[in-house]
């Protein structure tokens, strides 16, 4: 099987399950209790959270440890609006994970305004627009860094400032989940109030990740408890999933130059040739400011839906953007919010490459997509 | 061969796979997906529920082969769902299950095997197909109690010569001790009594949510045209119907006709629900030659054929019969085998 989904999940980096694995059994104590036991899963869950911190430039007490990507969403967004202040508003982006766009559509149904901007063919909000839907009942704004399914890339820090320059009161997220094993994540150059981020993505665990709060922000918990994370997120920690995530963080870090270098070389490989290959290809992700592990590319004349069981009975894995519970491809939201129509969206298909991706098995799927492509037409 | 078989999360179709699979076909199972609620749910009673669609993917799992959801939402809205809507509201009877056969499974997924690289559709109807050395011919399954040729009656040539049907060869028990010895999930699952995308509401509940156009309040007359009170609206009755009719007269009543003209629900005593025939469309002949002339003729799911004869369009009952709703099909048999189907348009008094 040649796996090109690896912005789905990627395997674990080599050696991360094993200084994990002590924490389910050896090491096996609740972090917060009072004995010896949990006094050493609290230093192993503390030193993860010191290098998870440093590898994003930020302070330990703004780490709230989370379940993941969307609990880390709808903390940030959920947590802003309830947050106890006058603000209710959410403004947000038509290209975004279903974690945001679904919190904020909750969000409006208990009444409170909600915008959703429109983007470019770029995948880009227009930063003049965004600055014209804040006002002072704005309480979060939140924007993508780098998306899911097209690859493209927002400039966060003029977001930012465009947010910030408006009205320095609102709460700026980023769901920065695709983004860590390619992009520089700095909380400063970002200037982020919340950032998202999954162990998963980046060679961690599954069920592991981290909401980033800037110190003085204030979130009301989703999941209120035992008042674990300083009352930001309640629940036992999974001391293992922390270890894991900090040790897989540490290595996507250092390898995020040669990262970029190398899955970047077999990604344009695997889209030169398909551009070659298959008469009409339009790729989908955008030209500029653009990741280097993503390509959404469209087949015209083959839908999508067929092409993903013929490459799978092939041997070959991608998506489309967006599977539901069921399995069942749904036209890509973001496709059509960069202005493809419902048909063109079905059309497409995206291919995401990894750190365990080698520019053999790229040729042999630009090959077999090639193939199966001619037989569909 | 490459065999596709449709799995909806019964015990039926898993079978169906487990059956292709050990006769050493190359098996992919596939569910469709037919309906969404409003918010893009999946129904929660029917046969194409998340938990059904669960199983199936669960059985494929245990069978060991490939299996994917498809999208037929929108194939089953324009062709099942609407057509469901304008029957109730043309005073009609519809069979969505029968239009989702026709339009949906051997029509647009028929022709989607190329796609696959499939070379037969496989479904867990109990029927039974044969090739004579010209033709396919259908015939009922062999479990008379669960067969299903009836819902299959209006596939032709085209659709047979490309659709396995294996456990139409097994009864149900059969079926279920086949699917507990190979350890199925589904090996007791209840058969599903639901319209998929009604679920377990009334039928006019999802009417009144989808068409409240077929809700117009009416009135309810007898055979000579003296009215006996109001009605909610017509899709709320059958032809045949005798509960719930909202009149006390003294004896039964029943619904004789609809008039939708008017939303008109007329109401008559039981002789007066006699039809000597019925007027027909769709007549399609499973062999492609029209075989008209004395036939046994079927027009409900589970009910016993009856000696007619077939004219052109129209269908003449040789003994009359009670409570015959337009929008229903009729199968046309020959002993065991289908001769086939047509849809009942209207009736002859």
């Amino acid at each position: 099987m040649i796996y090109l989904d690896h912005a789905a999940t990627t395997p674990m980096r080599p050696g991360v399950w094993d200084a994990m694995a002590p924490y389910t059994d050896v090491e096996f104590g609740n972090s917060s209790g009072i004995h010896r036991v949990s006094r050493r899963a609290k230093n192993a869950l503390e030193g993860a959270r010191e290098s998870i911190a440093a590898a994003i430039g930020a302070g330990t007490l703004e780490i709230v440890l989370t379940s993941g990507g969307t609990e880390s969403d709808n903390l940030a967004i959920k947590g802003a609006v309830f947050n106890g202040g006058p603000r209710r508003g959410v403004v947000t982006a038509a290209t975004e994970h279903e974690a945001v766009l679904e919190t904020a559509d909750f969000l409006r149904r208990l009444g409170m305004p909600v915008t959703v901007l429109g983007v470019d063919s770029g995948g880009r909000v227009d930063l003049d627009e965004l600055a014209s839907v804040v006002d002072e009942g704005t309480a979060v704004v939140s924007v993508m860094l780098l998306n899911n399914e097209t690859g493209a890339i927002q400039d966060v820090a003029r977001i930012v400032e465009a947010v910030k320059t408006k009205d320095p009161e609102v709460l700026v997220h980023t769901d920065a989940v695709q983004a860590f094993c390619s992009e520089p994540i700095d909380v400063a150059a970002l200037g982020v109030d919340l950032m998202s981020l999954a162990a998963h993505k980046f060679g961690g665990p599954k069920g592991v990740g981290i909401l980033y709060v800037r110190e003085g922000a204030v979130l009301e918990p989703v999941q209120h408890g035992g008042g674990q994370e300083l009352g930001r997120r309640s629940g036992t920690h999974d001391v293992g999933g922390a270890v894991g995530m900090a040790m897989a963080m540490e290595m996507s870090l250092d390898d995020r130059e040669g990262f970029c270098h190398r899955v970047g070389q077999i990604r344009d490989d695997f889209e030169k040739r398909l551009t070659v290959g298959v008469e009409g290809l339009v790729v989908n992700t955008p030209e500029h400011r653009r990741s280097p592990h993503h390509l959404n590319v469209r087949f015209p004349g083959v839908l999508n839906e067929t092409l993903l069981v013929r490459m799978d009975l092939a041997g070959v894995a991608a998506s489309a953007g967006s599977a539901c519970q069921s399995g069942a491809s749904e036209v890509s939201h973001v496709l059509e919010a960069m202005g493809l129509t419902p048909n063109q969206a079905r059309e497409s298909i995206r291919f995401s490459f990894g750190w365990p991706s080698t520019i053999e098995e790229a040729e042999e799927a630009a090959e077999i997509v090639t193939d199966l492509v001619g037989k569909l037409r | 061969m490459r065999a596709l078989v449709a799995m909806s999360g019964g015990v039926d179709s898993s079978v169906a796979a487990a059956l292709m699979r050990d006769a050493g076909h190359e098996v992919v199972g596939v569910t469709l997906k037919m309906w969404s609620g409003p918010s893009g749910e999946a129904p929660t009673a029917g046969c194409c529920t998340v938990s059904d669609s669960e199983d199936a993917r669960r059985v494929a799992g245990q069978l060991d082969i490939p299996y994917y959801v498809l999208d037929y939402t929108n194939e089953f809205r324009d062709g099942v769902v609407r057509r469901f809507v304008s029957d109730y509201v043309s005073g009609r009877t519809p069979n969505p299950c029968i239009e989702c056969n026709r339009t949906v499974k051997f029509d647009r997924l028929l022709r989607r095997l190329d796609d696959f690289e499939s070379d037969v559709l496989v479904t867990g109807h109990h029927a039974r197909s044969r090739f004579d050395g010209r033709h396919w011919n259908l015939h009922r399954g062999s479990d008379r109690a669960k067969d299903q040729s009836y819902v299959l009656s209006m596939l032709t040539q085209r659709e047979l010569s490309r659709a396995r049907f294996p456990v139409g060869e097994l009864t149900k028990h059969q079926v279920r001790s086949m699917a507990s010895a190979l350890g199925l999930r589904t090996a007791q699952k209840p058969e599903s009594m639901d319209i998929c995308f009604v679920g377990r509401r009334d039928y006019r509940t999802f009417l009144a949510d989808t068409a409240p156009e077929a809700l117009v309040s009416g009135p309810l007359v007898d055979t000579e045209g003296h009215e006996l009170g109001a009605h909610d609206g017509i899709a709320g009755f059958t032809v045949g119907q005798r509960r719930g009719l909202g009149v006390a007269v003294g004896e039964p009543r029943f619904v004789v006709r609809i008039e939708p003209a008017t939303s008109t629900v007329v109401l008559g005593r039981r002789e007066e629900l006699g039809v000597s025939g019925v007027e027909l469309s769709q007549v399609i002949w499973t062999t492609g030659a029209g075989d008209y002339g004395e036939v046994m003729a079927q027009y409900r799911a589970h009910g016993v054929p009856v000696p007619a004869v077939l004219d052109g369009d129209r269908l003449f009952f040789v003994n009359r019969q009670e409570a015959v709703a337009p929008g229903q099909t009729v199968a046309f048999y020959q002993d065991d085998r289908v001769m086939g189907g047509a849809l009942i348009e209207g009736t002859f008094p």
